[in-house]
């Protein structure tokens, strides 16, 4: 089946059975490689995307149930404002050990930060324990998290 | 990580060669040789067998290039590595440029990530690599400025000529450096540490801002034109042997092009198990088709494999003598008997996987007799000989690049994945394959941490002192040698600190493949005896530390065994005491359904001393706060990675405690599958972590694991704190109120 995607602003034609996962299409048809394989059951978080601004699972996204969502990946989260805030605070304070499940991360974070601006540590337990860091870096992540909403400044990391 | 690295300290002169570097510059190789006898020192190589341990290039511009040879598997070492070069070198990180090295036996030798062994080794020879470098460049500038190099200083890649108020750049003289013969690198002079501008400053790794913008820099991003994706279909049985395949219907599967049954060479160990490759499109292509083939298999190797015969089976021989002895000291039968108050208490621990964030991946290409790979791995050097043995093709043959890791623990030692990746390429001469395992395959076809049993007995003199004490092990392995990272550590505390002592072990054959995980064989020692002791002090009346401190005595090396890692009390010490004191220990107070433990243990050159405060309502354990203390040597190279490091490894312990992990099998049928059945820690599960260094002046050493053993038996002990509920297996299971 033919598909047109918009993913990062640019449409994309891909031509692939209709339960294939979002995750795939972008990995192997388009080379998006950014977004991640973890578990392919919506168990991880390391494949977070966004489906009109919210935050998915696209490992549990058929290509066929997207319709006319506009699509957004971590390679292009950085033109927004709240993704290039996030990103740079991960740089302040380097959360990543080996970097694998940062893309779900910061995609996740970024969802939560679109509705809720400042979220207390409890929203921010809630919205990000769908996220697995196998290296456990979740102090940083959190840290992160607040540094980038303005409630703390860089550095601190309890 | 196992075996554990080897002594430092042995004398291996680095020797330096400098040349010309193409479009200018200086390029500037360490290489030390490598130990007599060396394995692969292979004939045809140079009369002295060197490795590079250090690679830097100064070119015109001034940019510094140094090469990280080692994986980078989210230690941190392709940023921590470099960092010592540059220091010594007096340059500005931010001229630093990092270059991933390809796997070359001949050049770069052993390129290795485990054992926490990278610092060790290579500190002092990255400083005079650094040192050197800057010599040279500190003479050139010399020469052209025509005044004595002593007159000289050096700060942030330049040259300063003080009393002429000239300065020169690195870059600048580093064409004319290329020409003047190296110093002796044992000679030149280092740095003073008081003076170290980089080495100890917080740094942010190089590939981070790669890594926040999704930027393809991990195995399984290698993407190569006209690539097909490959999945991979063991047996569901450990050792299963491939009957027959009927392929046609997943051949006829959508976006499937070859669909392959694979004879393995019999070592399922070493990874070419029988299986069926299917080659597709695209990956998730290839792994639906799984379901579309009809195979037989012969199971029969694993009849009779279960975690519940092998309780059974364990549980009978430890109450049985024990096979053998592993070490005697004193007479432990007569001291145990003679003791005013025994304790005695079992212990046990479960398989585990290491469940990397990034399932095992390959990239491969055959052509002509030749295979060029893209791998994440931990060994790449051992999956050269692993390939050589399974598909015959020689490491003069091959081509192999190192990406970088989605994690490690230990999984990435072996190089199974690399050895299918390879044989199915060579089945597809010239077409590029990506394997890649589902989450599935992962935590089906581990190396796990192997289970265990131990039956303790302690005795107890007139004092409250422990004057004997005996561990019975059961373990996996052919009877003769333990299962891989299945053996015991006949220097575990309180070895060499007590009279009387006996450490003996009996072992039931698995067909199931073990292997390092984290701290192996620390992980689960510690926990057994540092619980067990927990017992004992407050059998004597007293608790862990203050028993951990007694039986440490006097500041001394107690040697381990055969050439194991000699033991430091007064190291010991003193990270107990700082534990004891940051947590305040003392005037802790009891609180019911809320207490602390705390536990220490030695692994991999590092001394953890920790102590954890948990509550727990009905079945549920909260974490509160860890308290770590340890000493990993003289210097935190980058204490940004070092502090990710412990929380990293603090939180996996709670983890392996805490969120059931446990690898269960039915006749070698692995019964977890995925992160629901086998669950990781997760955001709300981090406590508080307070970590503090005991800076002792001993060379640094690595951090990947030693600050994981403690935290299991202090929240065990804590446990039994808050609730007079004993932890005595895990995963840790309390009954609900
Ligand atoms: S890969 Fe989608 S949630 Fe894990
Ligand atoms: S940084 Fe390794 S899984 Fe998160």
């Amino acid at each position: 089946m033919g598909y047109r995607l918009e993913i990062n602003g640019a449409v994309h034609e891909v031509d692939v059975p209709a339960e294939m996962p979002l995750l795939w299409v972008l990995r192997d048809e388009l080379g998006l490689v950014g977004t991640k394989y973890g578990c392919g059951r919506g168990l991880c978080g390391a494949c977070t995307v966004h489906v009109d601004g919210a935050a998915q699972r696209s490992c549990l996204l058929r290509v066929g149930s997207l319709g006319k969502a506009k699509i957004r990946t971590i390679e292009q989260i950085g033109a927004t404002e709240i993704g290039a805030r996030l990103q740079r605070a991960w740089l302040e304070i380097d959360v990543m050990q080996c970097g694998y499940c940062q893309a779900g991360q910061i995609m996740t974070a970024c969802a939560l930060l679109s509705r809720t601006s400042q979220p207390s540590d409890a929203e921010i337990n809630a919205a990000m324990t769908g996220n697995i860091c196998r290296c456990a870096c979740y102090h940083r992540i959190r840290s992160a998290i607040r540094t980038a909403a303005g409630v703390e400044e860089a550095g601190h990391v309890a | 990580m196992s075996p554990e690295p080897r002594a430092a300290g042995i004398d291996r002169r680095t020797v330096l060669k400098a040349s010309l570097l193409a479009g200018g510059g200086l390029a500037l190789d360490a290489l030390i040789p490598l130990p007599f006898g060396a394995a692969h020192a292979a004939a045809g190589e140079p009369a002295v067998a060197a490795e590079l341990s250090a690679f830097v290039a100064i070119a015109p511009d001034g940019t510094v290039t140094i090469m990280s040879k080692n994986p980078e598997i989210g230690q941190g070492i392709k940023t921590s590595l470099p960092m010592i070069v540059a220091d010594e070198l007096d340059c500005d990180w931010s001229q630093v440029r990092i270059a991933q090295a390809e796997v070359d036996q001949a050049r770069y030798g052993e390129q290795y990530a485990g054992g926490s062994t990278a610092t060790t080794r290579d500190w002092m020879p990255m400083r005079q690599t650094g040192a050197a470098a800057r010599a040279m460049l500190v003479q050139a500038a010399a020469n052209r400025l025509k005044v004595d190099a002593a007159e000289l200083t050096t700060g942030k890649g330049r040259i300063f000529h003080r009393a002429t108020g000239r300065s020169l750049g690195y870059g600048e003289v580093a064409s004319a450096a290329a020409s003047l013969p190296p110093p002796d690198p044992s000679r030149v002079p280092l740095k003073d540490p008081a003076q170290f501008s980089i080495i100890g400053r917080p740094t942010i790794g190089v590939d981070s801002h790669r890594i926040v913008k999704g930027e393809p820099i991990f195995g399984i991003d290698t993407r190569l034109p006209g690539m097909l994706y490959a999945v991979y279909e063991v047996a569901p049985a450990y050792g299963g042997r491939l009957v027959k395949a009927d392929v046609a219907a997943a051949q006829r599967a959508a976006g499937v092009r070859h669909v392959i049954p694979m004879t393995g060479n019999g070592d399922y160990d070493s990874g070419l198990a029988d299986g069926v490759a299917i080659l597709a499109t695209n990956w998730w292509l290839a792994n639906e088709a799984r379901a579309k083939l009809v195979v037989e298999w012969d199971l029969s190797a694993a009849a009779g494999h279960s975690s519940s015969a092998y309780r059974a089976r364990a549980e009978a021989m430890i109450a049985a003598r024990p096979a053998e002895d592993l070490r005697v000291d004193g007479d432990p039968t007569r001291q145990l008997a003679a003791a005013v108050k025994r304790v005695a208490a079992r212990y046990d621990y479960p398989f585990i996987a290491h469940a990397p964030m990034e399932p095992q991946n390959c990239a491969a290409r055959y052509h002509d007799g030749k295979l060029e790979i893209w791998a994440p791995s931990q060994t790449p050097q051992r999956g050269l000989t692993v390939l050589e043995k399974a598909l015959g093709i020689g490491p003069e043959n091959i081509r192999l690049h190192l990406t970088r890791c989605g994690g490690g623990f230990g999984r990435r030692l072996m190089n199974d994945y690399m050895v299918q990746a390879a044989a199915i390429a060579r089945a597809v001469p010239g077409v590029p394959v990506q394997l890649i395992w589902s989450r599935e395959d992962d935590m089906r076809r581990d190396y796990y941490r192997p289970g265990g049993w131990h039956s303790f007995e302690a005795g107890i003199g007139a004092n409250g002192e422990l004057i004997a004490f005996a561990d019975h092990f059961v373990t996996f392995g052919d009877g003769k040698t333990p299962a891989r990272a299945a053996g015991y550590n006949v220097a575990m505390p309180p070895a060499g600190l007590v009279p009387h002592l006996r450490y003996s072990q009996s072992m039931m054959p698995t067909v199931v493949t073990t292997g390092a995980l984290r701290a192996p064989g620390s992980n689960a020692l510690a926990f057994a005896s540092q619980s067990f002791l927990d017992e004992v002090a407050l059998a004597a009346g007293t608790d862990l530390p203050a028993l951990m401190l007694t039986l440490l005595g006097e500041r001394r090396e107690v040697p381990a065994p055969g050439n194991g890692i000699a033991f430091d009390t007064g190291r010991a010490r003193d990270v107990i005491e700082k534990v004891l004191a940051i947590s305040g220990w003392s005037t802790r107070s009891a609180q019911p359904g809320r207490g602390r433990g705390f536990a220490f243990y030695f692994s991999h050159r590092g001394y953890f001393a920790e102590v954890v405060e948990a509550s727990v309502a009905g079945d549920a354990v909260q974490v509160h706060k860890v308290w770590v203390a340890g000493d990993i040597g003289s210097q935190i190279v980058n204490p940004m990675g070092a502090e990710n490091q412990v929380r990293g490894a603090v939180i996996d312990g709670l983890a392996q405690a805490l969120a059931g992990q446990a690898i269960e099998f039915v006749d070698g049928v692995v019964q977890q599958s995925n992160f629901d059945s086998f669950p990781l820690a997760r955001m709300p599960l981090t406590p508080e972590i307070e970590i503090a260094w005991v800076k002792s002046a001993k060379p640094p050493t690595g951090l990947g694991e030693p600050a994981l053993p403690p935290v299991i038996p202090a929240l065990a002990n804590a446990i039994f704190a808050a609730t007079g509920t004993r932890v005595r297996s895990l995963p840790v299971r309390l009954k609900a109120a």
